[in-house]
């Protein structure tokens, strides 16, 4: 501003960086347990999944600890406007995080209940929602770091087809249940997957649309 | 919302120094507003205006309208005595007369006789009562002014403020010189005196703006740069220097 010495407030600057390394290492641990424990399914890998869910615990941790700079900031020193909006942004991002790593122990979980019998056919619309998810999540932690309101508005569309995805799998394994009533307990762990990928997708698209508030300080619903 | 205070393009000289310029606002009744700004950007002047305290600076010229429930306060059938008691003022440093407790709220209503000699108790309690003193000093309303603490003497400044019935309260920094208790008193309150008055609250204390006030105003450079809910205000601010100052990132 004319005529007045910039200040850039370091503390809370340097801060504000350590805040954003965070986030980021918690939502790189989130996508790396969907990932691996789409892959865990996909291959029927027991020993990978195992590794899924003990890495939710440090997923957890990080929430605990992200939360408590979030306070601890707010507290000590008084952020305004956009400072405001990012912390206030981080707290309920790593909610989302965190649950996307539950779900991803959900998948896990799945995985080890239909370890060592094929699967009841061939997983195809699976693992399509899957990289859509992980898309979804990347773009949207993407928008947070670089704070790119725009690329969060693109997620909605994905989420679309995420959705209607989740739905023709489920009317799929249905079917297979009518033809062979045995096969339906695989088919509903089948169908649970379906249900917690759509999740995350939810939980992706809600970070993009903190990112959004965080930018422009305005509420949006993106899909 | 009633407009209780409003400006139309008001500008201030001090000699060549142009203080304020073309400042435009609505003050709603009732509410609190809270001007913010840094220092020497025009928020003393700007208040002083609104009691035509400015035009006790020598060299001072002013242009423009301020306008107190429609009226123009600087028209010439004004009386400006009468102004000053309608826009009481609080100042940054409690200055208290050197007189008793009693003498500094009675002070005002007996000059102006605005009270009859035998209702003076009556006004001196109903008056430190609204300004949340009187359970602190109802039992040595003869002692000095000066004996009270600092917050206890803002407060007593405020019921001598109040004891000449204004309908808005101009306040210049009233808790910078207090500490945090005495402040959250004062705080409390303005939030009491609101029902009954229009405050309008210059203070570089932004965390006390964004807790008291309903509207704020921040001004730079001699000028209103925006004005606006205070939740907004201090959540997204439209203006990029507005955000810039209220994030502590210049001044």
């Amino acid at each position: 501003m004319k005529g007045q010495k910039v200040t850039v407030r370091k503390k809370l600057s340097e801060e504000l960086e350590d805040l954003k390394s965070l986030m980021m290492e918690m939502s790189a641990l989130a996508t790396a347990s969907v990932e691996k424990a789409v892959k865990s399914l996909a291959r029927q890998d027991v020993n990978l999944a195992n590794k899924v869910i003990k890495e939710d615990d440090k997923i957890d941790e990080l929430e605990l600890e992200i939360e408590n700079k979030c306070m601890h900031l707010i507290a000590l020193q008084q952020p305004m406007a956009k400072d405001l909006r990012v912390i206030g942004s981080c707290l309920k991002i790593i909610t989302d995080l965190e649950r996307i790593g539950d779900r991803a122990a959900d998948i896990a979980q799945i995985t080890k209940k239909l370890a060592g019998r094929p699967l009841i056919k061939p997983l195809v619309d699976i693992p399509r929602m899957a990289e859509l998810a992980i898309s979804m999540i990347k773009d949207s932690v993407k928008a947070f770091k670089e704070e790119n309101s725009l690329l969060a508005w693109g997620l909605g569309e994905r989420d679309d087809e995420v959705d209607k995805l989740a739905q023709q799998v489920n009317r799929e394994l249905l079917s297979f249940v009518v033809e062979d009533p045995k096969k339906t307990s695989d088919a509903f762990l089948l169908m649970f997957v379906a249900s917690f990928l759509e999740r995350i997708a939810d939980h992706a698209t809600n970070i993009a649309e903190r990112v959004i508030y965080m930018e422009r300080g305005e509420r949006v619903k993106i899909n | 919302m009633k407009i209780k205070v409003e400006t139309k393009n008001l500008n201030v000289w001090y000699g060549e120094n142009h203080s304020l310029k073309n400042f435009s606002i609505k003050i709603p009744e009732k509410k609190i507003t809270a001007i913010i700004g840094p220092s020497g950007c025009g928020k003393s002047t700007f208040i002083k205006t609104l009691n035509r305290m400015v035009e006790l600076t020598p060299g001072v010229k002013i242009s423009g309208k301020v306008l107190v429930d429609g009226k123009d306060i600087y028209s010439p059938d004004v009386d400006v005595t009468e102004i000053r008691w309608k826009m009481g003022m609080v100042f940054q440093k409690p200055n208290p007369f050197p007189k008793s407790i009693f003498e500094n709220v009675a002070y005002g209503p007996k000059v102006h006789r605005l009270v009859d000699r035998e209702k003076l108790d009556h006004v001196v309690e109903v008056n430190l009562k609204k300004a949340a003193l009187w359970e602190e000093v109802k039992d040595r309303l003869k002692m000095s002014a000066f004996e009270l603490s600092g917050g206890q003497q803002q407060r007593l400044c405020i019921a001598r403020a109040l004891a000449v019935n204004p309908e808005v309260i101009l306040m210049d920094e009233p808790c910078s010189a207090l500490d945090p208790i005495a402040t959250t008193k004062i705080e409390d309150l303005l939030f009491d005196l609101k029902k009954n008055y229009t405050i309008i609250i210059v203070t570089h204390n932004l965390q006390q703006a964004a807790r008291v006030s309903d509207f704020t105003a921040f001004m730079y450079m001699g000028e209103l740069i925006e004005y606006g809910k205070t939740d907004e205000i201090f959540e997204r601010p439209r203006n990029k220097q507005t955000q810039d100052y209220i994030m502590g990132r210049f001044g």
